[in-house]
């Protein structure tokens, strides 16, 4: 509901009779006017279709946005792919901006004011990047190709994705939860995680202050009674280790204290070839993906 | 000052050490500053001496006791943001800053306040990399504060009421300040921030009675001076050179070092053609008249970022009279203070963007090292081999120790307008992705060969500086959050505590009736640790 109808109810339900505070109102309401029209102006960019604005924007994107949604925007490590029209935080202008401008809660996506990433943004220069964007946006978003019902079926059955997986609260833990990666991360990346899981770790815990998130190391630790532990690392520091072990019990130990250990920046997801995983069914297990994230 | 309260203020600093409170505290005078190590129990400036070797000759905490050290107070300024401060103390009183210009004084025993204060910053402030402050300058009954919309204040130390509040420049194009000044005699050196904002860059310095300003120094020399033809056209106007750490001093010469930021754009060298001085430069200043003495540019016509802003570590071996630093471009600089000729310059850490040297030993830049359109790795990375956390000169060991970051980054480069006010990078820089996890380490250089004697792995890059103890201990933070002494001659850790957040600060230490703390902030928190 548009505030503005809302007072404009109030007004006439109350039937307005004291003149000073008839004025009163109208003051408010005017303000209330010149503040909807500073809203409504941020719900349409005003340089549509503009390619000159467009260029700027792929500046400022290469500014404040590339770090980590990478050169062309095709998502990074951290960011996901802005050239798919599906967004899973919104596409409109209006959500493009307010996500922008005000950043994602619950993500690490920053407000453009802040100066976390890069050095901010004005209005001017967000309506800027959205214009690039809206520019390099893959125009019809390609269809998976794929069956996304039997990218189901592979995913809790044959290929045995869910043992370690979790889409909708269902499968298992020692592997990043996937309900929203098909709707985040680009096609590229989805086949490099599953055709090379180790070549880039997914993300784990970020830490406030911290720049950089732990990442989904294996681990294998010997304690002091010298049993052989292994699994995936959720977090450490110089001093202590907190780890799921692949009975996916935590397991928690200062490091002084343990027999042995050893953390590897290799994936415990077994590499789906082409003999584990054929193209086919690669295609419909992310198409798969790509409709769980956007349920 | 007189001799009677030269005669007060030695009495007091021994009450203090005798372990008897003192009654009132007595006022910062400029011998006291230049004295500082007189009174190893207070803190007076942001590195603890003038020398900048955030040294203490306290030793009370020592290798062997140092494992039982346990938290004493925590003062919470719930401030968010990276909380940089270096407090001060001056006999029982602690006086530091937070995020967003907030300030405090502390009972430096209890960690209870005295008084709090806030600057009313303009909303629109541009401070490029997070609302720090690092810290207080102290002289008198004032304390003086460098501020985000680029004011220097001076706050009572009894109250926190402003005293005087001067602007130096104009925050809405780019100018802001989050250094520490330096006060020598009766006058507050600062130096700005802005290299992100293509501002030209400036060190002031004021009437600490007044707010008078008595002298400016540009960064980048105007049309006329000496240097100027190091810019292309009209590039100088907005050649950056920021000057955003505090400086160090030598009485003995009267000489004040200070060290300056990247030219602007950051990185993109088109436009800017020349040697662009003094960018990324060791100035040698009178601090008097703010008159240029010498300079020694580390990285000329800088394309990487590579801010010179680390601070000049004075040392004196034998008849030599050294300037060290460890600088961001990833070389260790050790330089003759009289003149300002560099003597050695050898990487401390991955160097890619240089592999010669011109005659005088000066690292150049590799060709293939200039960022390019679609990107071209080169190490170190835009954070550099080091940033503008303090390193420490420990006179015992005869070792410095710096914070260094193992980190390679793609360098890539936008044509830009300068737009007053308006980021100016020309540039961006990204991870390597393919390249190993970024990591850190404290690493103990030994001066007098350059070589690494040992270093501490941290996980990932740590944000902190570090304070060397006559304890034989080096206390250091890292990015999980840990807060650490080590012994300072093998590097081993004695003794960590937690602090939940990661450090982005330098500690110090200080003493009151006789017991030794060191203070460290984190997230939030300033904590001080002290023996049972």
């Amino acid at each position: 509901m548009r505030p503005v109808h809302l007072f404009a109810l109030i007004l006439q339900n109350r039937g307005m009779a004291i003149r000073p505070f008839l004025c009163l109102a109208c003051l408010a309401l005017l303000g209330y006017f010149a503040w909807n029209d500073a809203v409504l102006a941020q719900d349409k960019n005003p340089y549509e279709g503009n390619p000159e604005v467009a260029k700027l924007g792929e500046y400022q994107f290469r500014l404040n946005c590339a770090f980590c949604h990478g050169l062309g925007a095709r998502g990074g490590g951290r960011g996901p792919d802005l050239t798919r029209a599906q967004k899973r935080h919104g596409n409109s202008d209006a959500e493009m901006f307010h996500n922008i401008h005000d950043g994602i809660p619950g993500t690490a996506m920053p407000a453009a004011t802040n100066g976390g990433i890069g050095v901010g943004m004005s209005d001017e220069e967000i309506w800027q990047v959205i214009s690039y964007l809206r520019r390099i946006q893959v125009k019809a978003p390609a269809q998976p190709g794929g069956n996304p019902e039997h990218g189901k079926q592979l995913f809790i059955g044959a290929s045995g994705c869910s043992t370690c997986h979790m889409i909708q609260g269902k499968g298992g833990r020692l592997g990043p939860d996937l309900t929203t990666v098909g709707a985040s991360r680009s096609v590229e990346y989805l086949v490099e995680s599953v055709r090379n899981p180790s070549r880039r770790l997914a993300q784990g815990i970020l830490e406030a202050m911290k720049e950089f998130p732990e990442e989904y190391e294996s681990v294998s630790v010997v304690t002091a009674d010298g049993t052989k532990l292994s699994g995936v690392l959720l977090n450490q520091d110089q001093f202590t280790l907190q780890m799921l072990d692949t009975r996916e019990q935590l397991r928690l130990f200062e490091k002084a204290e343990l027999r042995s250990f050893e953390t590897r920046r290799e994936s415990a997801m077994p590499v789906y070839d082409q003999k584990a995983l054929s193209d086919k069914d690669l295609q419909d297990l992310i198409a798969y993906l790509q409709s769980a994230g956007v349920q | 000052m007189t001799s009677l309260g030269r005669a007060v203020s030695v009495l007091l600093a021994g009450v203090v050490s005798s372990g008897l409170a003192p009654i009132a505290p007595a006022q910062v005078t400029a011998e006291r500053l230049r004295e500082s190590a007189k009174e190893p129990q207070n803190w007076l400036m942001y590195s603890g001496d003038y020398a900048g070797r955030r040294y203490s000759t306290l030793d009370q905490i020592d290798t062997k006791n140092a494992v039982s050290l346990a938290p004493k107070w925590a003062y919470q300024t719930m401030a968010g943001g990276k909380f940089e401060t270096t407090p001060l103390v001056v006999d029982g009183v602690l006086y530091a800053t937070g995020a967003d210009d907030r300030a405090f004084a502390l009972d430096a025993r209890s960690g209870r306040p005295i008084w709090q204060y806030q600057r009313a910053l303009p909303p629109d402030v541009r401070p490029c990399c997070g609302r720090v402050n690092r810290g207080f300058a102290i002289l008198g009954d004032k304390v003086f504060l460098g501020t985000l919309d680029a004011h220097v204040v001076a706050l009572d130390t009894k109250t926190g009421n402003v005293v005087w509040d001067v602007g130096t420049s104009d925050y809405n194009k780019g100018y802001s300040i989050t250094l520490a000044p330096l006060v020598i005699r009766n006058l507050v050196l600062i130096g700005v921030s802005g290299g992100e904002y293509g501002i030209r860059g400036f060190i002031d310095a004021y009437d600490a009675a007044t707010g008078a300003r008595k002298w400016r120094f540009y960064t980048v020399p105007g049309p006329g001076e000496p240097g100027h033809e190091t810019w292309e056209d009209d590039s100088w106007k907005i050649g950056g050179a920021p000057a955003w750490i505090t400086g160090t001093y030598d009485p003995l010469t009267n000489t004040t070092f200070w060290t300056t930021g990247n030219p602007s754009p950051s990185n993109r060298g088109e436009g800017r053609a020349g040697d662009n001085l003094y960018s990324n430069s060791l100035l040698a200043l009178d601090p008097d008249t703010g008159k240029l003495k010498w300079y020694f540019q580390f990285t000329k016509h800088d394309e990487h970022d590579y801010d010179a802003t680390q601070v000049p570590v004075l040392v004196d071996d034998g008849e030599r009279h050294l300037i060290m630093q460890a600088n961001r471009n990833g070389f260790f600089y050790v330089i003759d203070r009289s003149n300002g000729k560099l003597l050695s310059a050898t990487p401390y850490g991955k160097v890619t963007w240089s592999n010669t040297k011109d005659a005088s030993g000066v690292p150049i830049e590799r060709k293939e090292a200039s960022p390019t359109l679609t990107g071209v790795p080169v190490c170190p990375g835009a954070i550099g081999a080091t940033n503008w956390m303090s390193p420490t000169y420990d006179p015992k060991t005869k070792l410095f120790y710096v914070t260094a970051r193992e980190q390679c980054d793609i360098f890539s480069t936008a044509p830009q307008p300068y737009d007053p006010g308006h980021a100016f990078y020309g540039s961006a820089y990204f991870p390597n992705d393919d390249a190993e996890p970024f990591w850190g380490a404290l690493r103990a250089i030994d001066p007098a060969t350059s070589q690494i004697k040992w270093e501490l792995k941290h996980l990932s890059p740590s944000w902190s500086g570090v304070l060397s103890t006559a304890g034989g201990l080096v206390f250091t933070g890292d990015a999980e959050g840990n807060f650490m002494a080590l012994d300072a001659a093998s590097g081993k850790i004695v003794w960590h505590f937690q602090c939940g957040a990661s450090v982005y600060s330098s500690p110090m230490t200080y003493a009151i009736d006789g017991k030794q703390y060191v203070a460290i902030a984190a997230g939030t928190t300033l904590f001080a640790f002290g023996l049972p």
